[in-house]
Order: structure tokens, then sequence, then C-alpha cells
């Protein structure tokens, strides 16, 4: 599933710049987490993080786990540290206003499934 | 890429605790390291994990911790030890879902007790040893394919 398709699906906002390349980049699975460790826990590269937490070190956690992708939960925002920081590591940031119960639900309707436990 | 190790790498990284604005700092820093060297992608992710997690619980725990890391053609060794209040009971510690972090700790998505079992999971040797009241030591090997 593209990422184009992700932000329509959530009906999504854009918070990082996002170019064509980043757009069609394949998100092959997702991971719906506010606990860090459960996001490493699971084989999540190439993955959609869904998360409810904003600070800076759910963008670090997401550079480590090789995630590209973080969609923030119920319209929230992260700051501007956090925002930069993204930028920096070239990882998306979205927000949708939806719950991560319901954003989630909607992808897997969809056909993008869950991260595999490796 | 092949991996282009000739000779063995050594350094180390201060972490202190309660700082969590650059948390991560020093695991992203030997990532980059690994990539540069060529090493394979599964190994860096492996280690970027484990290192990161040993790396979160100085900051949580602990007043201030030292990373080491020691890379060889064979593979990398890493010691992370810091001065914290050590771990009463070992065996329970490396339970899954078992955790003493505080709330404030939980509310910032830490302390699922899933943080030695990570470290215990992605390396190929874990040892860990503890001193209530003095600190932790933690060593790590994950070797190359």
């Amino acid at each position: 599933m593209t990422l184009k398709e992700i932000i329509e699906i959530l009906d999504a906002t854009v918070i990082t710049p996002l170019g064509d390349e980043a757009l069609n980049v394949d998100i092959r699975s997702a991971c719906s987490a506010d606990l860090m460790s459960a996001v490493l826990y699971y084989h999540t590269p190439d993955s959609l993080l869904i998360t409810g937490l904003t600070q800076a070190h759910v963008i670090r956690t997401a550079e480590i786990a090789g995630i590209k992708t973080i969609v923030f939960v119920l319209g929230k925002k992260p700051d501007i540290y956090s925002i930069e920081l993204a930028e920096e590591k070239k990882i998306s940031l979205l927000s949708t206003s939806l719950c991560m119960y319901t954003a989630s639900g909607r992808l897997f309707q969809a056909g993008l499934p869950g991260c595999l436990y490796k | 890429m092949p991996i282009n190790i000739d000779k063995e790498i050594e350094g180390s990284f201060q972490i202190i605790g309660g700082n969590f604005v650059n948390a991560g700092e020093a695991s992203t820093q030997l990532k980059l390291l690994l990539s540069k060297l060529g090493v394979d992608e599964d190994i860096i992710r492996r280690t970027a994990i484990a290192t990161f997690e040993a790396e979160m619980n100085v900051i949580i725990y602990a007043a201030a911790g030292r990373m080491h890391y020691h890379i060889t053609p064979r593979g990398i060794s890493i010691k992370v030890d810091d001065m914290g209040p050590g771990i009463e009971d070992i065996e329970l510690a490396m339970q899954e879902g078992y955790s003493t972090a505080p709330d404030w700790v939980r509310e910032m998505g830490w302390g699922a007790g899933m943080g030695l079992p990570n470290m215990k999971k992605n390396s190929d040797i874990f040892k860990i040893d503890s001193v209530v009241g003095e600190g932790t030591t933690i060593e790590m090997v994950i070797n190359f394919p």
C-alpha cells in the first residue's frame, strides 16, 4: 500500500513535506503502539507506526526500528523539535483525527497487515 | 556491500540519566558507523535495537552510564555500565512484561518490561550483572554472518 493511499484512507494531514518519491513508498505492514519497546519487539522495517505519543524519542525509536512513516492519532501533532528530527532522519509524519483503533481498523480492512513477530 | 573492517574499532559514548531529548543518539551513531562499514542490514537492526534499549534503561533509571563498543571482523561486542540503582532480582527483570518503571516513564512510552528481553532476543550472547546500590553492567555480542 502506498503512502498516498494511506493518507486517503485515514483522511490524514501531512506534517512533514512529502515529495512524489515519499508518497509512492510501499508500506508493507503496520504496528499500532504507545509502548516503544513493543515497537522494537516486532519486525518493522518498511512499516507504518500508528501511535498517540508525539515526543522526540518516538522518532528515534522509528529510526532504530527502520520505520519510515509515523501516523499520530487523535489529531495529535509533535513539537517543532520532533518534526525537524523526523525531517533530518527522512521519516514522514502524518496526523489523523481518528482514534488508534479506527485508524488501525481502516488500514487492516484495506489490506494492510500487522507487523510480524521476528 | 562487503564488510569493510580491516582493523578492530573501539569507542564509547557517555549517557546522561534523565536526558530524554538526546535519547537514542548513541545507538543512532553506532548504527551509522556500522552502516558505513557495510555491515549486514539485519545485524545493524539487531544491534541498534539492543543498544537503544540499553541506552534507554540508563536514561530512565541511572544517573549516568557509558556504552562501549568493539567491532572486529567477526562481530560487535557492546558493554553498557551505569551508575544506577541496580536490579534486585535479575531473573524477574528478564521476564517479559515485568517492569519497575514509575508511571511518568510509562506515560512516555517506556517501562513495558520488554527492554531486557529485547536486548537478549537481539544478541547472540547476553550477560547481565548488577549490584543493588552500585549499578548494572550489560554485555552483548552480535556475530556477523
